[in-house]
């Protein structure tokens, strides 16, 4: 990725679990400043997320099984730009 | 794909221990935040566990998330059965289900005096 603008990778973030899980809560933070300076964090931040989310489809799965829906949601990402993903699944 | 070269070191990784992390560095000196936090939960339980250090070896590193179907490092594994990532682990830790888990398991607890 040769051009990265300020929030380009959250808003991927947000557009695709928006797209997939159809979320009725969702919140994408980028904490890349708190690993400032360690192993896999970039000067222009943008490496470290954390994704609060609830949905339907998630409600119903297992804890591992809905991390695993995340993750599948943002694989292209994962295997990209994201070097490390806080997943919360809130359920009421 | 994974290699069955790289499923069979992992399985045996696996199988070493009755609980098994893969992390990043060892027990005595994590070089990751999250891989930490996960030895500091089982830690404070007193629970005995193997680490395997990812950044020792690229296929294990690589390979775990394949064979765990897993995008991240830390990985905690109970008598051979995937329990999750760090959020899972402190989220089950939080609720008491860890410590429910480990017992369902057969799996020694003796959690520890906080430290002040």
């Amino acid at each position: 990725m040769s051009e990265m603008s300020e929030n380009s990778v959250k808003q991927a973030i947000e557009m695709r679990l928006q797209e997939i899980l159809n979320p009725d809560f969702l919140k994408v933070e980028d904490v890349s400043w708190q690993h400032a300076g360690h192993a896999g964090a970039r000067p222009g931040g943008q490496s470290h997320f954390e994704v609060t989310i609830a949905s339907n489809s998630l409600a119903k799965l297992s804890r591992v099984a809905a991390h695993r829906a995340v993750n599948q949601a943002l694989a292209e990402l994962l295997a990209g730009p994201i070097h490390a993903l806080q997943i919360t699944i809130k359920r009421d | 794909m994974l290699e069955d070269k790289i499923k069979e070191r992992i399985g045996h990784n696996i199988a070493s221990d009755d609980v098994v992390l893969f992390m990043k560095g060892t027990p005595v000196f994590p070089q990751c935040g999250f891989s930490a936090a996960v030895v500091g939960v089982l830690s404070h339980l007193g629970i005995k566990f193997s680490g395997v250090n990812v950044l020792d070896d690229d296929e294990i590193r690589e390979g775990i998330k394949a064979y765990s179907d897993w995008p991240t490092i830390p990985q905690l594994y109970v008598k051979g059965e995937f329990i999750g990532g760090c959020d899972i682990i402190r989220e089950m830790y939080e609720t008491g289900e860890l410590m429910e888990m480990l017992n369902t398991h057969g799996i020694d607890v003796n959690p520890q005096p906080m430290q002040a």
